[in-house]
C-alpha cells in the first residue's frame, strides 16, 4: 500500500504540475478534457476491469449529471454545488434502482440492457425539448465559484476537474487494493465460487454499479459548469463505444490505464481530424488490435515489451562478445 | 450431537427433479461421505445445503435452526463452508489473495487483522506448499495445489462444517493421499465436520465414519463406513470388487 501511495503521489505531482509547462492555449483546454474524461473511464473500469460487468450505457449517466446540473442551476438557479451533490445522490439512486434487476443479466444481455438504457436517456434529451432543449442543446449554464475564486479560465478548470479526477483515483486505487476490491475480482472470476465464500455478489454488483454512475454523473456535472453549454450529441452510444475503448486501450484493472486511455482518445481526435466522421471506424480497429495484440492494455502491454528489451539486450551483449 | 439435520428435501433443476425426498444427518466432529454414480445428485445435496440451488420442499436444520430459506452469504456466516466442485480458485489473483477472501466475512466482521493473519498461518502450516507459492497467481498451479488452494479458502472462514465436493477430482494418487491426510488432520485438530462427496469411494469410505450410498436421486443405504467397505452392494456397484470374479468365471 505504501508503495502505492508513492506511486500516486508521483503521478499526481507531475498533473499538477503540467500547466507549468503547458501554459495555457489550446492545449491546456483539451488537457481538462482528458481530466473530465478520466472520471469517466475510472468509473467504467471499477465496473468492467474489476467487477467483469459492461455497461454501454456510461454516457447516459454522464449526460445525466450535465443534464440535472444545468437544468437546477440555469433553469432553477440553484447554487451549483447544491446541483452537483443532489444530480449525484439522484443518479445513485436511480442506479441502484435499475441495477437490480439489470445486473442479474450476463454478458451479452447485460450489454444490451445497459445500451437500451443509454438510448432511453439519450432520446428523453433530445425529444424533452421544454425542459433540455432538444437537439438544439441547453446554454447559459453558470460557473463553479467556490467563495470569490471564479473557474473561468483554462487554467482554473485544469486544477478543479485534476483536483477531483485526482481523488476519484486515489479513491479507486483505494478500493480496488481493500477487501472489496478483491471481492469484486473474485466476482468477475466466478460468481458462484464468490458466493459460496460468503460475498454478496448481487448486492455488491450493484454497489459498484451505483458507484460508477455516481462519478459519472459528478464528471457530467463539472462538464455542464465548464463548458457551460450542452447537448444530447455529446451524451450518445458513440460516446459510451469512446469510454469502453479507453478502458480497454489503457488496461482492464488498471487504474492509471485508465487516464492514459482517455488521454490517448481524448488527444487522437484532435489528430484523426482528417477522418472526420470516419473517426469511429479508427476506435473500431483499435479495439481489434488491442484485445488482439495487447490484451491487458497498453500499461501491461509497455511492461512487457520492456522486460522483453531487457532480456534480449544482455544476450546481444554476449552475442559480440 | 446432532449438527446437521436434513429432512425429505426435494430439488429441482427446472423440470428435473435432482433430489427425492432425501434426509440425513451430521454429527459434531464426525466426516460422512456421499458416494455414488454420476448424476446420483451428491453435489447437488452439497449445493442445496450452500443454497447456491435451493430446495423446493424439505427441511434444513443446522445447529437445530432451520437454515434453507437464507441466502448462500447468510449460510457461510453461520458456518458452513463449501469447496465447489472442480476446484473453482481465482486464476487470476495470488494464492495469499485467494486465501484472504476466504476471510471475507471475517474481514466485514471487523474481527481483526491479527486473527484472521492466525487463520492464514494455520492454512500454511497444514498446506506448507501454498506457503511457498503465495505471491503466484493461482491460475499457475497444478491441480492438486489448486484443491489445496480451495480447501484452505474455505477454511479461512473457520467453518464449523466443511462440505468437500470431490476433492480427488482428476489428481494423481499420491496428491490424493496427501489431501485426505489433511482432511483427517484438520477434523483431529480443529474439530471440523466434514461432508465429503467423493467419487473415489474406496478412499473415501477409509477416511469416514459413516456414509450415505445415493442412486437416482435417493438414498438407498446408509451405514458406518467400515460396514460400507464389506456391503457386496457396494464393493460390487462402487469398489470394483466382483469384476475380477466374473473375468475368472
Amino acid at each position: 500500500m505504501r508503495r502505492e501511495l508513492i506511486k500516486f503521489a508521483l503521478f499526481a505531482a507531475v498533473v499538477l504540475t503540467v500547466p507549468a509547462v503547458v501554459k495555457g492555449g489550446y492545449l491546456l483546454n483539451v488537457l481538462v478534457f482528458v481530466g473530465i474524461n478520466t472520471m469517466l473511464a475510472v468509473a467504467l473500469n471499477l465496473l468492467l476491469g474489476f467487477a467483469g460487468q459492461i455497461s454501454l450505457g456510461q454516457a447516459a449517466f454522464y449526460g445525466l449529471g450535465a443534464y440535472l446540473s444545468g437544468i437546477l442551476t440555469a433553469t432553477h438557479g440553484w447554487n451549483p454545488w447544491l446541483a452537483l451533490f443532489a444530480a449525484a445522490a439522484a443518479v445513485g439512486l436511480l442506479a441502484f434502482a435499475i441495477g437490480f434487476p439489470i445486473l442479474k443479466l450476463k454478458g451479452h444481455y447485460l450489454a444490451m440492457a445497459t445500451l437500451g438504457f443509454g438510448i432511453i436517456v439519450y432520446i428523453v434529451f433530445n425529444e424533452y425539448v421544454d425542459v433540455t432543449g432538444g437537439p438544439s442543446g441547453f446554454p447559459g449554464i453558470p460557473g463553479l465559484q467556490i467563495g470569490d475564486l471564479r473557474f473561468d479560465s483554462d487554467l482554473k478548470s485544469y486544477y478543479l476537474i485534476w483536483t477531483t479526477a485526482l481523488l476519484i483515483m486515489l479513491l479507486a486505487v483505494n478500493l480496488t487494493r481493500s477487501r472489496i476490491g478483491r471481492a469484486l475480482r473474485a466476482i468477475h472470476d466466478s460468481e458462484v465460487a464468490a458466493r459460496v465464500l460468503g460475498v454478496n455478489a448481487r448486492l455488491l454488483k450493484v454497489q459498484v454499479f451505483a458507484c460508477s454512475a455516481v462519478i459519472s454523473c459528478i464528471a457530467g456535472s463539472l462538464y455542464a459548469h465548464t463548458v457551460t453549454f450542452i447537448s444530447p450529441s455529446t451524451f450518445g452510444f458513440h460516446f459510451s463505444v469512446e469510454l469502453l475503448t479507453m478502458v480497454i486501450i489503457g488496461g482492464l484493472g488498471s487504474i492509471y490505464g485508465s487516464c492514459l486511455g482517455a488521454a490517448l482518445l481524448t488527444l487522437l481526435p484532435e489528430f484523426l481530424r482528417t477522418f472526420q466522421d470516419y473517426d469511429i471506424v479508427v476506435y473500431g480497429l483499435l479495439l481489434i488490435v488491442m484485445t488482439m495484440f495487447m490484451p491487458g492494455g497498453l500499461v501491461q502491454g509497455a511492461a512487457t515489451v520492456w522486460r522483453l528489451a531487457l532480456r534480449l539486450l544482455p544476450a546481444k551483449g554476449r552475442g559480440d562478445a | 450431537m446432532e449438527m446437521l439435520k436434513v429432512k425429505h428435501i426435494n430439488t429441482y433443476y427446472g423440470q428435473v427433479h435432482a433430489l427425492k425426498n432425501v434426509s440425513l444427518h451430521l454429527n459434531q466432529g464426525e466426516i460422512v461421505t456421499l458416494i455414488g454414480a454420476n448424476g446420483a445428485g451428491k453435489t447437488t445435496i452439497l449445493n442445496s445445503l450452500s443454497a447456491v440451488t435451493p430446495i423446493r420442499s424439505g427441511e434444513i436444520l443446522f445447529e437445530g435452526n432451520p437454515i434453507h430459506a437464507l441466502s448462500p452469504e447468510k449460510i457461510v456466516d453461520l458456518g458452513i463452508s463449501q469447496v465447489p466442485e472442480g476446484r473453482q480458485v481465482f486464476k487470476p489473483l495470488t494464492v495469499e489473495d485467494n486465501l484472504e477472501l476466504g476471510a471475507y466475512l471475517r474481514y466485514r466482521r471487523r474481527e481483526g487483522r491479527a486473527r484472521i493473519r492466525a487463520s492464514l498461518d494455520e492454512i500454511y502450516r497444514l498446506f506448507p506448499r501454498l506457503l511457498e507459492r503465495r505471491r503466484q497467481l493461482a491460475g499457475t498451479l497444478s491441480g492438486g495445489e489448486q484443491q489445496m488452494l480451495a480447501i484452505g479458502r474455505a477454511l479461512m472462514a473457520r467453518p464449523k462444517l466443511l462440505l468437500l465436493d470431490e476433492p480427488s477430482m482428476g489428481l494423481a494418487p499420491l496428491v490424493v493421499q496427501e489431501i485426505f491426510s489433511v482432511i483427517a488432520t484438520l477434523t483431529r485438530e480443529l474439530g471440523t465436520t466434514v461432508l465429503l462427496v467423493e467419487q473415489n469411494a474406496k478412499a473415501a469410505l477409509k477416511l469416514a465414519d459413516r456414509g450415505y450410498v445415493l442412486e437416482t436421486g435417493k438414498v438407498i443405504i446408509e451405514e458406518s463406513a467400515g460396514d460400507l467397505l464389506e456391503n457386496r452392494e457396494v464393493q460390487r456397484a462402487y469398489l470394483g470388487k466382483e469384476k475380477k470374479e466374473i473375468w475368472e468365471r
